[in-house]
């Protein structure tokens, strides 16, 4: 069965982490969706470069954090928060492609 | 020696609110106080509004509201003998912020007829003293930033380095009624005094890193009212002060990721949180017990440097575009707009950016969606032009808006003009352009000068 992310998840944000990184958050409505996203690696490296467009080697990391039911992908910022074309200081508008996440689901 | 913290010992924090001047409830400050707290801290900082303004000296904050914040906090203070402690004065916490806040905190002693003593501790490092450190090999840049050059460092406006627990306990020790301090690293202006007295630096610092967003960390979440945080010799309790919220071991643990780059190692100065055999239970309804943060101390102790330096000056149009041949051919238009801009020779030395709303403006070269996707009927463009100069930043602004204005792109049947200005004038003048220009670690740890002042009569 195909199923959204936004199914499965009760937050999905985007924050600068520091000026110099983007860092996405992903808090699951419960445990057994953080399971199975995390058992099936569905967000991973891959996953956030390609759907973001920039290089593997910009994503600083994939973090699944249990105490939250959630998982958070960083990665480093295309410019530095607030110099010469930025777009977004606080970084905060840039989740809405996860909201395109879909999954082929089965228990 | 400090004694040993037994289970019977508790140390009460008041939080009132997110950032100094975001306003807070007087009913939920109220309760706080009936709680006997032992600290009422705030921080009054953030980098998240950019590097305007610690490269301007400018805060992002209201001084009305600053005001407005500082005087129910000193007061209450004074009035139940309990220090108050803020962070990162005026925003970024460089000399004109802090200066800015102390004029502030005076102007409140006198209008109030109150007189106490206040520390002052400044952040700002010199350009020598950065110098001297990169020269020896004693700075690395964070991650994503490029490395520290002597010309980056000589022209940042101003250069702060973020302190740890060590000045506001010193100040502390000193019995001062209110701690002013610079650029901090905000769980320290929470733990300094508990870590004084002998409570666990790991929980301490972990309920810090919490109290510090104050009620951002309870579900529903805001920015502009309190919380309270009680340190025990084993955990901390997190309690909101306003019926209407609560601690949830979902929001804790949830605000635990916000804004950090791995949740379960956070570094500060003098070392870095251990989150992971940290436990969240839920021990009332409304209130959360966390256990098991761990403090792991580093060898060499580092400080992190932030800086900011001009790269230009700007000006801005707003426009909007209503036709949709013009929509449909925006990225071509654009950039034959800005060809044309240049071979008239407007644009040495000087950058033009459009925002597009409605296309990309807010995600830009990150946007995935194709352009041939875009369903909007309508379009807003910001043109903004950023030159080395105030004057050639707005000549070139001008020059941009009025050739898109009248630019005959391909096909065109809308021969009056092209775009919808809700302004006259059209064109604003923004000023300096700030980029942060340090953001390193420096492996040496200043001396924080604690200034004791009375304030008042």
């Amino acid at each position: 069965m195909q199923m959204n992310i936004t199914e499965t998840a009760r937050v999905i944000r985007s924050k600068n982490a520091g000026p110099f990184e983007l860092t996405l958050d992903i808090i699951f409505k419960s445990e057994y969706w953080y399971k199975y996203f995390k058992n099936n690696n569905i967000i991973n490296t891959k996953v956030i470069s390609s759907l973001y467009g920039v290089n593997e080697s910009d994503i600083l990391g994939i973090i699944w954090f249990e105490p939250a039911n959630a998982v958070k992908a960083t990665m480093v910022r295309r410019i530095s928060s607030g110099a010469a074309g930025e777009t977004d200081i606080y970084g905060a508008q840039q989740h809405a492609p996860l909201l395109g996440i879909t999954f082929d689901y089965s228990e | 020696m400090t004694p040993e913290i037994t289970k019977y010992d508790e140390f009460v924090v008041l939080s009132p609110t997110a950032i100094l001047g975001y306003g807070f409830p007087i009913e939920s400050f109220k309760r706080g106080i009936d709680e006997k707290p032992n600290l009422i801290a705030v921080d009054a900082g953030s980098t998240d509004p950019g590097p305007y303004y610690l490269g301007s000296g400018h805060s992002f904050t209201d001084r009305e509201f600053v005001k407005r914040d500082l005087r129910i906090m000193i007061n209450a203070g004074l009035e139940n003998s309990v220090p108050v402690v803020i962070g990162t004065a005026g925003g970024s916490g460089s000399l004109p912020h802090l200066k800015w806040c102390e004029e502030i905190i005076n102007e409140i002693a006198a209008e109030d007829e109150i007189s106490f003593k206040m520390a002052v501790i400044p952040s700002d490092i010199s350009k020598e003293t950065v110098s001297t450190a990169l020269k020896s090999n004693k700075i690395r840049p964070l991650k994503g930033v490029k490395e520290l050059t002597q010309d980056l460092i000589e022209q940042s406006t101003g250069i702060v380095a973020q302190m740890g627990m060590k000045p506001f306990i010193e100040a502390l020790n000193q019995g001062c009624d209110v701690v002013l301090a610079g650029r901090s690293y905000d769980p320290a202006v929470f733990a300094a005094l508990p870590v004084s007295k002998g409570y666990d630096v790991g929980l301490s610092l972990h309920m810090g890193k919490i109290l510090e967003c104050a009620a951002i960390a309870s579900t529903p979440g805001s920015g502009a009212d309190c919380a309270l945080g009680r340190l025990r010799n084993d955990s901390f309790i997190l309690e909101p002060l306003n019926p209407s919220r609560k601690f949830t071991c979902e929001s804790t643990a949830a605000h635990t990721l916000y804004e950090k780059t791995d949740p379960y190692h956070l570094p500060g100065p003098g070392g870095e949180l251990d989150l992971t055999d940290c436990s969240f239970t839920q021990i009332t309804e409304n209130s959360v017990m966390v256990k098991g943060t761990k403090f792991i101390p580093e060898k060499t102790n580092t400080v992190k440097l932030e800086g900011a330096r001009v790269v230009g000056y700007r000006s801005i149009s707003i426009a909007g575009i209503r036709d949709p041949l013009m929509i449909s051919a925006i990225d071509t238009i654009l950039e034959e707009v800005k060809q044309a801009v240049e071979n008239m020779g407007k644009i040495d030395n000087g950058d033009i950016y459009f925002h597009v709303y409605g296309k990309n403006g807010v995600m830009g070269p990150l946007e995935p969606l194709p352009p041939e996707e875009m369903r909007s009927h309508e379009l807003a463009v910001v043109i903004e032009a950023i030159g080395d100069t105030q004057k050639k930043a707005d000549t070139l602004c001008s020059v941009t808006r009025s050739t898109l204005l009248h630019f005959g792109y391909e096909n065109r049947i809308s021969t009056a003009g092209n775009l919808a200005f809700p302004f006259s004038p059209s064109d604003i003048r923004m000023g300096e352009v700030y980029e942060f220009s340090i953001y390193h670690l420096m492996e040496i740890e200043p001396e924080f000068q604690v200034i004791i002042k009375t304030v008042g009569k």
